[in-house]
């Protein structure tokens, strides 16, 4: 699957096992269930980890072994399922997790700019196209009115900044 | 009144350009209807039954005269030259053609206007007091917050695909006339004990299939808290909301799940890491939107008007106006002056373009050039000198917009129902006409008094049913519309939700249980007594026996 890191087309040296998988050599993303279990094994690889998280796992689940990990890949089982929005800005605001944080299940161009703003870094996409409609995507409102995860400057701010106008 | 500023112009211009592209790609076929759906509903293009209807934002109800102008274009240009003022103080638009939708947004930005976040399930527009600004018992203008709330949910990054849409509501007065008890949130202004002026934060109201009355979660919160506090609630809600069952899905039900104690433990907890962040309202910006709304440049009056007064006692139907359509301000010498657009026979809440022209330009010679929309579908013009109210109301009269019964019987909400709506069971509409043909007399009507009645075409409660004195439900009975009734239900500070009488009644039936119902009332009420009033003291026995007896 196409994956878009900093805007561009990158390549994935993740490989996302599913729980029935063999463990394989390099960089894996395992689940929430399969962290929990094989724990001691998984972390005697001396391998990147990553781990992925369903739309009803909260990071709030592995606050203390999120150093653990290179990648926190959260999932949108449908462009309509919100949570892992809010899962973002826990791990970047809260948890202060610095690896990368990635989108991946039903991810399209039009939630770029929200994932982008509420700390994902990595977007797992479907279409291909979705590739070149990054830079539109995430620059077509150019105005924030919150506060985010990103290094955006909200409206709040830049009003309070610029010098008073008589 | 807010005026944009440069961000806002720009944010509103884009998000503009931006829904012009994904409309290009709808019609190139580069989305399917099921990929374009969630983004058109983002800009409050709904697919109805028989063609899209297209919702614009009217933040907290407030309009200017420029801004009706340009709602009067759109409804002449795009439509068919009428437009339709809702219950969350906005305005719908029921024939706009597809491919016109981004113009139809291009114009309404030339006016600080959008349709962001007029449906889908995010924060929808803030609603408020229709008296913001002009009410005596008004702590502070609440209208300020909302344009602080405007701003912060507008296009939320985390707030946008919420488990259900989310409304909030914030009145400034002891009396609540913005129902904050059944929203998602509702703030009502208060002072503690130092007299500082915060909010009561009340939270899980709402209407719907599950009417629920809201709890108070904190009982004061310091203003520059406010969202803090309110992004707090939103991220657990986010998080926790059910999402498996559309009708479970509102904040109420977590909160009743929860339990309110526990609920508000969570908020706590999470606005304990986020209340000292840039969430924080710096006074200073409370302090420049309160300068959008600082009361207008009232002229220093006598508070007897002789004029006034003088007209009153010679021009009955101007007295019986004023007595129901007209409210006191604050300022001596000024009053408050509603709108109905509840002419006998006609849809509640629609206008056509000439009259909102024509509202336009009263407002403009009365009102500071200023409107409101409220949320029981009429108009008001907050600021009119007593001096003026004559001649406001002959130049109402001729545009037919004098009907003398905000607050009665005929003043009532009916949402769009089967005729334009996929989700009716009924007919609510033809319903509320009937409704008030057969109470045409107004006399008879202001005999009967401040009464609401609430009409809902399915369980929705869209028309708010739930709170209505009477309420009407349309319900589906082997393919036949047939209509529920409760009563004793109210949005106000007394917030409850109305009791169901018993079988529901056919269409034909329904107008007559009505009048039997209303005929009880005043059969049996005592002096001053309005119809909960009647209704809470004798119980729904007497009722019940009308009706059911005589069917
Ligand atoms: S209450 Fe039902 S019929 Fe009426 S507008 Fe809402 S969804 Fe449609």
């Amino acid at each position: 699957m196409p994956l878009i890191k900093e805007g561009v087309l990158a390549e994935d040296n993740w490989q996302s096992l599913a729980d029935e998988d063999n463990l394989v050599d390099g960089p894996i993303v395992v689940s929430l269930e399969r962290w929990q279990e094989e724990r001691e094994s998984l972390l005697a690889r001396n391998t990147p980890l990553g781990l992925r998280l369903r739309s009803d796992q909260s990071p709030a689940l592995v606050v203390d072994d999120l150093e653990r990990f290179s990648v926190v890949a959260l999932e949108f089982p449908k462009f309509a399922d919100g949570r892992a929005y809010s899962y973002a800005r826990l791990l970047r605001d809260r948890y202060g997790f610095k690896g990368e944080v990635r989108a991946v299940g039903h991810v399209f161009r039009d939630q770029f700019l929200l994932m982008q703003r509420c700390g994902f870094d990595a977007f797992e996409v479907a279409d291909p196209a979705a590739v070149e409609a990054w830079e539109q995507a995430v620059s077509e409102i150019s105005v924030t009115y919150q506060p985010g995860a990103d290094a955006r400057r909200p409206a709040l701010a830049l009003r309070r900044s610029r010098p008073a106008v008589a | 009144m807010y005026r944009y500023d440069e961000f806002d112009h720009t944010l509103v211009s884009e998000r503009v350009h931006q829904f012009r592209d994904q409309v290009e790609r709808r019609l190139a076929g580069e989305l399917t209807e099921d990929q374009f759906k969630p983004l058109r509903l983002m800009n409050g293009l709904y697919l109805q039954l028989h063609a899209y209807m297209l919702r614009v934002a009217v933040p907290y109800g407030t309009l200017s005269s420029t801004q009706m102008r340009k709602l009067a274009f759109v409804a002449r240009r795009y439509d068919k030259g009428y437009g339709h003022f809702t219950t969350r103080q906005n305005i719908q638009f029921n024939w706009p053609k597809l491919e016109e939708t981004p113009d139809i947004l291009a114009e309404l930005a030339e006016v600080e206007m959008h349709a962001i976040q007029t449906s889908g399930n995010c924060i929808r527009n803030t609603t408020s007091d229709q008296f913001a600004g002009a009410a005596a018992d008004e702590i502070e203008d609440p209208r300020v917050y909302c344009e602080i709330i405007r701003q912060w949910s507008t296009l939320h990054p985390e707030f946008t695909f919420l488990p259900r849409k989310f409304k909030i509501a914030v009145t400034g007065a002891d009396h609540d006339r913005a129902a904050v008890r059944v929203h998602d949130i509702g703030l009502q202004m208060c002072r503690n004990e130092a007299g500082e002026v915060g909010f009561e934060v009340i939270v899980g109201g709402g209407l719907g299939r599950t009417p629920v009355i809201g709890q108070t979660i904190r009982e004061f919160l310091p203003k520059q808290h406010l969202l803090s506090y309110l992004e707090a609630i939103l991220r657990v809600y986010n998080q926790l909301g059910r999402r498996d069952n559309l009708y479970k899905a509102r904040i109420k039900i977590l909160v009743r799940s929860e339990g309110i104690e526990s609920f508000s433990r969570m908020v706590e907890e999470e606005w304990s890491h986020i209340k000292d962040s840039a969430l924080q309202l710096p006074l200073d910006e409370i302090a420049r939107i309160e300068n959008y709304f600082a009361a207008p440049r009232y002229e220093h009056l006598d508070d007897n008007v002789r004029e006034f007064e003088v007209k009153r006692f010679e021009d009955r139907e101007f007295a019986s106006w004023v007595r129901t359509n007209v409210t006191a301000h604050k300022q001596p010498g000024y009053a408050v002056a509603t709108i109905s657009l509840k002419p006998v026979g006609k849809p509640p809440g629609d206008a056509s373009a000439w009259q909102m022209d024509a509202v336009a330009d009263l407002a403009e010679s009365y009102s500071f050039s200023e409107i409101r929309v409220t949320h029981e579908q009429n108009l008001v013009l907050a600021h009119v000198k007593k001096a003026d109210l004559y001649a406001l109301w002959l130049g109402l009269r001729d545009l037919e917009l004098a009907t003398p019964n905000a607050g009665l019987l005929s003043d009532m909400i009916a949402c769009p129902g089967l005729d334009y709506c996929n989700l009716a069971n009924a007919r609510s509409i033809p319903v509320a006409q009937r409704i008030s043909e057969r109470f045409s007399d107004l006399e008879r009507q202001h005999d009967i008094g401040a009464l609401k009645i609430k009409i809902s075409g399915c369980i929705n409660a869209c028309g708010h049913h739930h709170v209505g004195h009477i309420g009407l439900l349309g319900v589906d009975k082997k393919g036949e519309e047939f209509y529920q009734i409760t009563l004793g239900g109210s949005a106000d500070e007394n917030t409850a939700i109305g009791k169901i009488v018993g079988p529901a009644f056919s269409y034909d039936d329904v107008v007559g249980a009505v009048e039997d119902i209303v005929d009880t009332y005043l059969e049996y009420r005592t002096d001053g007594e309005e119809f909960n009033d009647t209704y809470r003291r004798v119980g729904l026995a007497p009722f019940k026996e009308k009706l059911y007896a005589a069917h």
